[in-house]
């Protein structure tokens, strides 16, 4: 692949620019229902879907995000964009910090392709006016090249110039994904999150969708912050992976560093969990054990101890912090045993 | 693979068509599908969104969406064609033959009924068995297929259930009256991976325990690489390969399962680039003429154009519906290192 500066060594580059973006004990809440419900049912009102992040994203490489549904990865990155408004924290973009307000220069830097191309494109304009409007408000480029800029657009994407004078239901799902990484492109940001970006289109043509992927990255040398549950995926794509579990980044590392030796106990049993192209079915117990609990009641302590196969009693008292390991400061885990061995839990569960 | 006889075959698919009236025209959705599915064997029915693969399914129980009817084919069970049967005596085989789990459990149980007293439902209709009966089962079920705590959770609703313990409550209604087959569309494809892993070793375990049959429909080949013996692949209306699973999935003998495995990231085998399979899927109204997959093949030749190929045996329990199949393992051997 491409090299990239993200892919060296283990060492935490020590990049003059610094990081291309820097979330400091980030928190999204929501408050939900009535107070009184709450009381009753011994919750919290307020669902903290992402509770004190801290996440850096380099210059240049491809960030996965990975958790189940609930782990607050998809809210994660909709405050990243700054399409949800965080209620602690803060974020820096090339070492400026972005206001909970921004500017829509900010706003370019930052842009975002979404899971569902049939419900993030509006259907009542053609490729060509959602283009152009978009280039019109943020003044991208000169008036008169704006018709230019559009065909290079879609040709960077692999659509065909006639795309411009079609609606969105004229497309097939993969095209439409085209259509929405091309108005992302559109204002040349920094930073490019997409969420979920193939789990709505068929096998074959989520293929051309990470090629279309990769692809530009190498071409524009474009971040990439990728939001997935596919590991296959992930692993495919990027450089690095952040875990999410409750809200919180328990595990970070270098894509092939995480696969091989997970020091997080959630981490080692989602890898155990992937369904894998050669049978490996010893009827043993499942990999992870149980169901995550609600954002609403988060386990005190350890968030993962409710499930984890190897809790002590510190797990219930103590919340562990995402620490870098000996030795290997690019890989962190939030885990009071990483340094440890994890047991593999195909294994180790079972005794 | 010694039981491939047709005496061993529990439920036997045979030429089956399934038509949707739509606007545009009629879509013939199903296309002349044969299945055998063994006694205590777990067939997957592999294929993108469109290929027929739920409508197969569907037509196999007779629940089929208003608008689709079968127009034609046989499936046999104990040698009753199911597609002749009426309302009423389908409703017998139903639950007490042949159960289905569907994707959505949300959407497949009363929510205005204890989940307990759907599990029990079952057994007190088709089993004959009074209200204390049924719910002593009802609970021991809910015990097999790991509901904790299932004296309290027998009376709760299923809003109160997360998404993977749903799950868990379809396949103990699926289970109550011991079918010999459980027909699952997509079962997993909703939950998280975790959870997914957890109720694919339930079923395996389950269905082995009572020697219950599978088909299991869904997208996602390493799914059916863990849970099926056999597997058959769809591609518009039509099975184009059929076979041992690890035979299939190793050694495909078709060019459109060649291209589903070389086009899906594999999470043990990185790849430095996908291979993705170009165009995109026919019109069920006026498909190609020939060989259906042609217009996207790279190994089309003239005879694809015009021949439509049958499903043919060429090995051993393995069946393709390739002309140049052996162009198929050329590539494995080429290229195979990728794959």
């Amino acid at each position: 692949m491409s090299a990239q500066p993200a892919a060296a060594p283990d060492l935490v580059t020590p990049d003059p620019a610094g990081p291309l973006l820097d979330a400091r004990d980030l928190s999204v809440s929501f408050s939900l229902g009535s107070a009184i419900a709450a009381r009753l049912r011994h919750e919290q009102r307020v669902l903290r879907a992402v509770d004190g992040v801290d996440l850096r994203i380099e210059r240049g490489e491809a960030l996965a995000l990975v958790g189940e549904s609930g782990s607050g990865k998809s809210t994660l990155a909709r405050a990243l964009a700054g399409l949800l408004p965080p209620d602690r924290g803060e974020i820096r973009l090339d070492g400026r910090v972005l206001p909970t307000r921004r500017s829509r220069s900010d706003q370019r830097k930052i842009q975002m392709v979404f899971q569902d191309p049939y419900s993030s494109l509006n259907p009542r304009m053609t490729v060509g006016s959602m283009l152009h409007e978009l280039l019109r408000v943020h003044h991208v480029v000169r008036r008169d090249e704006v018709a230019a800029y559009t065909r290079e657009l879609l040709g960077m994407v692999g659509l065909s110039e006639e795309a411009v004078h079609a609606y969105p239901r004229q497309f097939s799902g993969g095209q439409r994904q085209r259509v929405a990484i091309a108005r992302a492109l559109a204002l040349r940001p920094e930073l490019l999150i997409a969420d979920e970006p193939v789990s709505a289109l068929d096998v074959s043509v989520q293929a051309t969708i990470l090629n279309l992927l990769q692809d530009l990255r190498a071409e524009l040398g474009l971040t990439l912050l990728l939001i997935s549950h596919n590991l296959a995926v992930v692993r495919h794509l990027c450089d690095r992976v952040a875990v999410m579990y409750l809200g919180r980044i328990i595990e970070v590392a270098p894509t092939e560093t995480l696969f091989a030796a997970p020091r997080h106990p959630y981490t080692a049993g989602l890898l155990a969990a992937i369904p894998r192209m050669t049978f490996t079915g010893e009827e043993g117990a499942p990999a992870v054990q149980g169901d995550p609990p609600s954002p609403l009641r988060i386990p005190a302590g350890c968030r993962f101890r409710t499930r984890c196969p190897i809790a002590q009693p510190i797990c219930e008292q103590e919340d562990p912090a995402l620490l870098a390991a000996d030795g290997d400061p690019a890989h962190s885990a939030a885990c009071h045993f990483a340094h440890a061995a994890v047991p593999q839990p195909r294994s180790g569960a079972t005794s | 693979m010694g039981e491939r006889s047709v005496s061993q075959s529990l439920l036997q698919v045979t030429d089956l068509r399934v038509e949707i009236a739509s606007r545009r025209g009629i879509v013939r959705a199903v296309d002349g599908v044969s299945l055998e599915i063994p006694a205590g064997e777990a067939v997957g029915l592999v294929g993108e969104s469109g290929s027929g693969k739920s409508m197969t399914l569907r037509a196999m129980l007779g629940v089929l969406p208003s608008e689709a009817r079968i127009t034609g084919g046989q499936v046999m069970l104990d040698g009753v064609d199911l597609v002749q049967l009426g309302h009423a005596e389908l409703n017998k085989i139903r639950g007490t033959k042949i159960a289905m789990i569907f994707q959505e459990p949300m959407s497949a149980l009363n929510p205005v009924m204890r989940v307990g007293h759907q599990i029990a439902e079952g057994p007190q209709v088709h089993l004959g068995m009074n209200r204390a009966q049924s719910a002593e089962r009802a609970l021991e079920l809910m015990r097999r297929v790991g509901i904790p705590d299932p004296e309290r959770r027998f009376r709760s609703f299923p809003h109160e259930f997360s998404g993977g313990m749903r799950q868990r409550v379809m396949i103990a209604i699926a289970l109550s009256c011991e079918p010999s087959v459980i027909l699952c569309d997509e079962p997993t494809t909703a939950l998280d991976v975790t959870i997914q892993d957890q109720i694919l070793r339930l079923l395996a375990r389950l269905c082995g325990e009572s020697g219950t049959s599978l088909v299991f429909v869904t997208h996602d080949l390493p799914v059916v690489a863990q849970l099926c013996h056999q597997l058959a692949v769809m591609y518009a209306g039509q099975i184009v390969e059929r076979g041992n699973v690890q035979d299939v999935l190793t050694q495909p003998w078709h060019p459109y399962t060649l291209g589903l495995v070389r086009s899906a990231p594999d999470v043990d085998h990185p790849r430095s680039s996908l291979v993705a399979i170009p165009g995109s899927p026919p019109s069920l109204i006026n498909p190609p003429a020939g060989c259906r997959f042609n217009p996207r093949c790279k190994f089309a030749e003239q005879d694809c154009l015009v021949t439509d190929p049958p499903l043919r045996l060429v090995a051993a329990g393995r069946a393709t519906a390739c002309l140049h199949h052996d162009r198929c393992l050329e590539a494995l051997r080429t290229e195979g290192a990728d794959l």
